[in-house]
């Protein structure tokens, strides 16, 4: 079973086994093909020799066992295509756990892990604790090519306000809607057609539910991190939480207000969707149990639900429903480079990176994990084009990211996303009308920000 | 060299390594807390110290803080946790002291939660209040009632994380009472049968003031486990819906690690040092008061 914390949403794809096989195969050429025949690149040998460079990647996962031989693999794969380099992956909890790692032995005067895959969202907490290692240099070796590869929208959290990068997407994921197809053709929807704005959405919701909570049209978590899923509403109206200033929120818009107020009906006054706060964490599996029809969660959880679905080909997955068009923010985690480790290991931290986001890597990440291949090549690759012709319901996040835009950051960005969590919790609850409950999250917001100019 | 002096000298060098551990491990690092919490230090200072005066107080006793509900919630749980705990370890105590045949099974069953690390409970008992396929809304459901979302309200969920400390720490308080009860002299208990005592005149005036040093070590382990237990927490609720179920040590930990605001977490852990301190003297001052009436 899966426990909810912090990284929940962007691991609990995490669950699955069934990708140690796959790996088995031979990998497909990577980084810098260095056959072991030939002798060392002239550049290499030009060095001198200063022995092996050992690299620590730290990286978080909800749930253990085959992420972590996954990861021991694609080290295995790096370590042999780059000699004099030795990396190694080690597992450290979950995102808090890798953060606080890293910040306790900064802070303790040590010298930290050079590389780590964090939120993306912990970006300007990391500028502001002045941890982390321009890749400016290593960017501008690499060519523009390299950045515009990776999807934009995966880019908004990756830079800074003035544009500048600082991370590199690794396993990123958006919220998508699944939705189960038997259900549709049993209330006679389309299991083709699934809800494509909020009208339809309730529509079809007030056919799916049935009486006595037996089975919920539509069930939306709101627990740990509700931001997340509901910051979908005001993106699809056009106005997003978040802009380009890490110093300023938008929660008290017309925008929040009306998705708000239209995610609180569907609980207090249409009766389609549970009351109360939903749980993260088990709503996967109300789904699978067919005690809800459609939900919203992360498509980090797609191999996780299609292995465990009855009938796999009964799960539907498609964008989350706006007012009229769609909207949706990103997630997951990014690869940094921290300044205060020695500068050998963070250049072969970069050699790693780039190895790990290279479009072949990216793809079987995204097989092997559920989360959204980095790259847009990744998806021209063999290993992408099979899954999704098999499986098409791995298309469908790709497809979405046209309409996906930056997930709620700021400084203090961990608290300012709690206090719009709590603003979403006191109305859904009916604790507070919308109004005041984003009011008053503004007021909260503004007040922490004002430390920051 | 006296002989007075010899023995003060003796006296001071037997004290001296607890005396230094003492200092090292307590007095030093609640004096340093206590400095810290006068300096603002988070991501606005870039984690330097900045001698901030009373203002991390300010800011936490602030009219709209969270921390007020914080407070409630640790008190509000604290009054439930304490006497349920205490009265029902005292009720399993009694009832497993009797010889009843399969009592060891009963005993292991009670003391059991008390064997589960936290997390695991909290995990247990984050899918029994499930709403979708909890065993408890399946129970509600049985007896004709209607599903609640217990944990996701926010009416209901500290009274399920308080249920949790209860349920996880009765069989532990209950071990202290049974010991008691096991070590009670038999007779006095003949005395007393001898002189016509019924069950509660023995109860009343012979078995509860014989335990009463256990009664008042059980309370203390009681308060500071209701206090110190946050784990679950994490698991079950994150302190939510809304703060509804967050306590004073999960904030404190959330303020720090989270959000990254030490100077806050510092002021925080000063608050929860002083009702410890308060909880303590008031503990000491009742028992020094009750073995004083005794006398």
């Amino acid at each position: 079973m899966k426990i909810p914390t912090l990284s929940v949403k962007h691991m609990s794809a995490v669950l699955l086994a069934t990708v140690l096989a796959a790996c088995a195969q031979p990998p497909a050429p990577t980084a810098a093909p260095a056959k072991p025949a030939e002798p060392a690149k002239p550049a290499e040998a030009a060095k001198p020799a200063a022995g092996n460079v050992e690299v620590e990647l730290l990286f978080p996962v909800a749930v253990g066992g085959p992420i972590a031989k996954i990861m021991d693999d694609y080290m295995a794969r790096f370590n042999k295509a780059n000699p004099g380099i030795t990396a190694k992956a080690t597992f450290a909890g979950g995102y808090a756990d890798v953060l606080t790692k890293i910040q306790t032995t900064v802070q303790g005067g040590g010298k930290p892990a050079p590389v780590a895959v964090l939120l993306s969202t912990d970006l300007q907490s990391l500028l502001d604790a002045d941890l982390l290692e321009p890749l400016d240099g290593y960017l501008a070796k690499a060519g523009d090519a390299y950045v515009n590869d990776f999807f934009p929208a995966f880019m908004l959290n990756s830079k800074d306000k003035n544009g500048k990068v600082w991370g590199v997407p690794f396993q990123r994921s958006t919220p998508v809607m699944y939705y189960n197809k038997a259900h549709f053709k049993e209330v006679e929807l389309d299991p083709e057609k699934p809800p494509k704005n909020w009208a339809e959405l309730l529509d079809a919701s007030k056919k799916l539910t049935k009486p006595n909570g037996d089975r919920w049209g539509l069930q939306v978590p709101s627990d740990g991190f509700p931001y997340w899923l509901f910051q979908a509403g005001p993106i699809s109206l056009g106005k997003n939480v978040v802009g380009a200033e890490p110093n300023k929120v938008f929660f008290n818009t017309p925008e929040s207000l009306e998705a708000l107020d239209f995610f609180v009906s569907l609980s207090q006054k249409d009766k389609v969707h549970p009351t109360g706060v939903i749980p993260w964490a088990t709503t996967p599996d109300a789904f699978l149990a067919g005690k809800a029809s459609m939900i919203y969660h992360t498509t980090g959880s797609l191999t996780n639900i299609l292995s465990k679905a009855t009938n796999p080909a009964d799960v539907g997955v498609a964008f989350i429903p706006g007012k009229s068009g769609f909207g949706v923010p990103t997630g997951g985690g990014n690869l940094y480079i921290f300044k205060a480790a020695p500068q050998e290991q963070k250049d072969a931290a970069w050699k790693l990176m780039q190895f790990l986001s290279s479009p072949e890597l990216a793809a079987e990440w995204s097989r092997d994990t559920g989360y959204i291949a980095s790259r847009k090549s990744a998806y021209d690759t063999e290993v992408m084009k099979k899954l999704v012709a098999e499986k098409p319901q791995y298309g469908v996040a790709r497809d979405q990211l046209q309409y996906a835009q930056k997930e709620l950051t700021s400084h203090q960005g961990a608290q300012i996303q709690q206090i719009y969590g709590n603003a979403i919790q006191a109305a859904v609850e009916g604790k507070k009308d919308s109004k005041t409950a984003l009011a008053d999250a503004q007021t909260a917001a503004d007040k922490v920000l004002s430390q920051f100019k | 060299m006296s002989s007075k002096l010899r023995a003060i000298l003796l006296g001071v060098a037997l004290l001296l390594p607890s005396l230094v551990f003492l200092v090292m491990f307590t007095a030093l690092p609640v004096a340093q807390t206590i400095i810290n919490s006068f300096y603002r230090r988070n991501l606005a200072t870039r984690n330097q110290p900045v001698w901030d005066g009373l203002g991390n107080y300010v800011r936490l006793f602030a009219a709209d803080s969270d921390f007020w509900q914080v407070l409630t919630n640790t008190l509000f749980a604290i009054a439930i946790v304490v006497p349920i705990s205490v009265i029902l370890a005292f009720l399993f105590a009694l009832l497993l002291n009797q010889r009843i045949r399969g009592i060891g099974w009963l005993r292991s069953s009670i003391f059991y939660p008390t064997i589960l690390p936290m997390v695991s409970a909290a995990s247990i008992w984050l899918l029994m209040f499930n709403v979708d396929f909890g065993l408890v809304n399946t129970f509600i459901k049985l007896v004709g009632g209607k599903a609640q979302n217990i944990l996701g309200t926010t009416d209901w969920a500290l009274w399920a994380v308080s249920f949790v400390i209860i349920w996880k720490l009765t069989g532990f308080l209950m071990v202290f009472y049974l010991a008691g009860l096991q070590g009670m002299p038999t007779d006095v208990m003949e005395a007393a049968r001898l002189d016509g005592a019924g069950a509660w005149h023995t109860m009343r005036y012979i078995t509860l003031p014989l335990l009463r040093g256990t009664t008042i070590f059980v309370i203390t382990v009681a308060v500071t486990n209701a206090f110190q237990t946050v784990d679950h927490l994490y698991v079950m609720t994150q302190g939510g819906p809304n703060n509804a179920s967050n306590l004073l040590l999960f904030n404190i930990y959330e303020t720090n690690f989270r959000f990254q605001d030490s100077g806050l977490a510092y002021a925080e852990t000063v608050v929860l040092l002083v009702l410890l301190i308060i909880f303590t003297i008031a503990n000491t001052v009742v028992a020094d008061q009750r073995s004083f009436d005794a006398q």
